[in-house]
């Protein structure tokens, strides 16, 4: 069942939403870009539907309501902890496709990987539930299409579609079809868009064998790439994240916990007690991004990180394309490979 | 054709030079703002092939000389460049005559936020905005406009120095303190920042506004204020008496606060200027040292209001060698 909305239905459909649902959505926040009198696109609540960006990708990702750049945990005193509060209220978030397949990936690391939950996280995910934006074209460095992330057949309230100024919205979720139906101009079947083509494409290596680790494909990103982790902190697979224990100034008893995001392209995400660094050069850094969203996350789920929404390379301000390191990775396989069996028919 | 008869006063005023090779002159194109359309370039290629001796003179403030011109033909070069005048909309007294006057110089701009990541204004458009206010002049007046602290505009050796800044604005729950900002701040510019209990603090009194915290920001923690600011400083100069680079005088400056306080500073020059002058030329700067500063400031905030962020200097010093003091 879908239905077919004006502007202004679109507005109604979200008002009534508002009621049970803090909205999250991509908004295009003027002049707040790198430079002067530039914009971008990020997450943030919503107060009406006409904030909601529906034109553009988001240049951060959708992830940061769950898996938030800077969280308080907890608070502790002396002998007492107190979680932080969480604003108990359903949360609907608007995302792609690609993002919602990102989500599979965020539930995996912070809820199946390993025995425990992760808590925080759990809280915030059992109040969320998605919109599904759809998209009429590709965007440039989306390579969906390749990582099978372009589609996104359920798991959705509802999708929207924005074409021509009208509202073109599926609605699998029976309890707000009435919503819609107050709202809409006329109901009809509706399935949201996908795009089936991307202008880039990635070929996978479905092994990588373990002299690529000392190929010399990484030593250019050495000197390259700036470690500035714009990369993972766009990315909306990327979970990692680090501690601060922080105790007040005024009272050094007092303090809280926060967990901060964290990028292996940062300078100190290998620290070890006695100074020890695993990766030094960003070349060794950027090894380990790619080969995790492509190879070493299959190895460990059964299934590549990466969906391919291509922010990494959208937001890198040294030019540096992620997708043609994986074509470059593939190729240095490629080549192994067929060195290997050379060898093996002598 | 008879010999040559010029009234050199008004050739100068003209926008032409009084050139060293006797019967030639250079005409002198202003390019407020340093942009100029390509069509205008090639009017200007034009001139120089036509009238010219075919090279072109890219002057030290953002304009064009076209040397090279037989004094005679200085009427039919002003017609020539009446399509640049038009395209750059440089105010003029009277079409086909050429520029109204030369006295107060071209107004210079750095690239600024058309082009450049740190540009925290588009200098382009103040400049030609300034141009547009103070043109024709014949005080010899010299402004610039720089994006940033940088000044690659060199805004320190003008009158009247605008160097833009932005007001960093900081949100606590978009930074995860990698300490990019508080490295870049220390690498590239003043060391403002640091890192207390988990968050950047900004050091007010040291944060020049530069926003190279806003641009190495990997997670938009950091955002530039919607308020451009503007960093005046004052009567810098070269010459032979008394070089020195211009001095602080508001930080935090709004734009039409910039923009009153030159129209102010041209009424002051008007009441002050040494009527005995050589030239009838006297640099505001030395005007300013014989009625000193107070007189000055009087004059030119005059009505100002330069916005609540404002930080005026209750007065100023400036430094630099006295050659005629020896």
């Amino acid at each position: 069942m879908g239905f077919v909305m004006s502007a202004q239905g679109f507005d109604q459909v979200i008002s009534e939403l508002q009621k049970e649902y803090r909205v999250f959505a991509p908004v295009c926040k003027k002049g707040a870009g790198r430079y002067t009198d530039t914009d971008v696109v990020m997450y943030d609540e919503i107060t009406a539907a006409p904030e909601i960006d529906l034109v553009h990708k988001s240049d951060y990702s959708f992830k940061e309501f769950l898996n938030p750049l800077s969280e308080t945990l907890f608070f502790f005193t002396e002998q007492e902890v107190k979680e932080a509060d969480l604003n108990k209220k359903k949360v609907l978030i608007f995302l792609r496709s690609c993002d919602m397949h990102a989500v599979k990936r965020l539930d995996q690391i912070y809820l199946a990987n390993g025995k425990e939950e992760d808590w925080f996280y759990r809280r915030r995910r059992d109040l969320v539930h998605f919109a599904l934006i759809g998209c009429q074209s590709t965007f440039e460095n989306c390579f969906c299409v390749d990582m099978k992330s372009n589609q996104m057949d359920d798991g959705y309230l509802f999708s929207v579609d924005c074409i021509n100024g009208m509202y073109y919205s599926d609605v699998p979720e029976n309890s707000i079809k009435g919503i819609f139906a107050a709202a809409c101009e006329t109901e009809q079947d509706v399935s949201p868009c996908f795009v089936t083509e991307n202008k880039v494409h990635v070929t996978i290596p479905e092994d990588v064998p373990f002299e690529i680790l000392k190929d010399s494909l990484w030593d250019e990103y050495s000197t390259r790439c700036i470690g500035c982790g714009r990369c993972n902190f766009a990315c909306p697979t990327c979970t990692c994240y680090t501690m601060q224990d922080v105790f007040y100034t005024d009272n050094g008893k007092v303090g809280e916990r926060r967990r901060v995001g964290a990028s292996c392209m940062v300078d100190g995400y290998t620290n070890v007690a006695g100074g020890g660094q695993y990766r030094r050069s960003q070349g060794e850094r950027m090894r380990f991004k790619v080969l995790h969203k492509i190879y070493d996350y299959r190895k460990r789920f059964g299934y590549d990180m990466c969906v391919g929404c291509g922010r990494c390379d959208d937001i890198c301000p040294e030019y540096i394309s992620y997708t043609n390191i994986i074509n470059k990775v593939n190729a240095a396989c490629e080549a192994a490979k067929q060195g290997a069996e050379e060898v093996k028919n002598g | 054709m008879g010999n040559l008869d010029i009234n050199v006063g008004k050739l100068k005023k003209n926008a032409f030079r009084y050139s060293k090779h006797r019967g030639e002159t250079a005409s002198r194109i202003r390019i407020p703002g340093g942009i100029i359309d390509a069509a205008s370039l090639g009017k200007v290629v034009e001139i120089a092939e036509k009238y010219g001796n075919g090279v072109i003179d890219i002057t030290n403030r953002q304009g064009i000389e076209i040397p090279g011109i037989d004094l005679r033909d200085m009427d039919k070069v002003n017609e020539e460049v009446q399509s640049i005048i038009d395209a750059l909309r440089t105010n003029q007294t009277e079409k086909g005559k050429g520029y109204p006057s030369s006295g107060t110089r071209n107004v210079e701009a750095c690239p600024g936020s058309r082009l450049c990541p740190f540009g925290c204004y588009d200098t382009t458009e103040f400049a030609q905005k300034m141009e547009n206010m103070i043109f024709p002049n014949d005080r010899h007046v010299k402004i610039a406009f720089t994006g940033c602290s940088n000044d690659c505009a060199k805004t320190r050796m003008a009158d009247f120095g605008i160097i833009g800044m932005t007001e960093p604005q900081y949100n606590p729950d978009r930074c995860v303190a990698c300490e990019q900002c508080i490295n870049f701040c220390r690498r590239r510019s003043v060391g403002a920042l640091s890192l207390v209990n988990g968050k950047v603090v900004r050091d007010t009194k040291k944060c020049i506004g530069c926003g190279v915290c806003v641009a190495y920001c990997p997670t938009r923690a950091w955002t530039r204020s919607k308020e451009h600011y503007f960093r005046l400083v004052l009567l810098g100069r070269t010459g032979k008496k008394n070089p020195r680079l211009a001095e602080d005088f508001i930080k935090w400056c709004n734009e039409e606060s910039i923009m009153k306080i030159v129209k102010n500073a041209y009424a002051y020059i008007e009441e002050y200027i040494d009527p005995n002058a050589v030239e009838h030329k006297e640099h505001v700067g030395y005007i300013v040292d014989r009625t000193g500063f107070e007189e000055f400031r009087k004059w030119i905030m005059d009505g100002v209001e330069p916005g609540p962020k404002a930080e005026i200097e209750p007065y100023v010093y400036w430094k630099g060698k006295r050659y005629d003091r020896i």
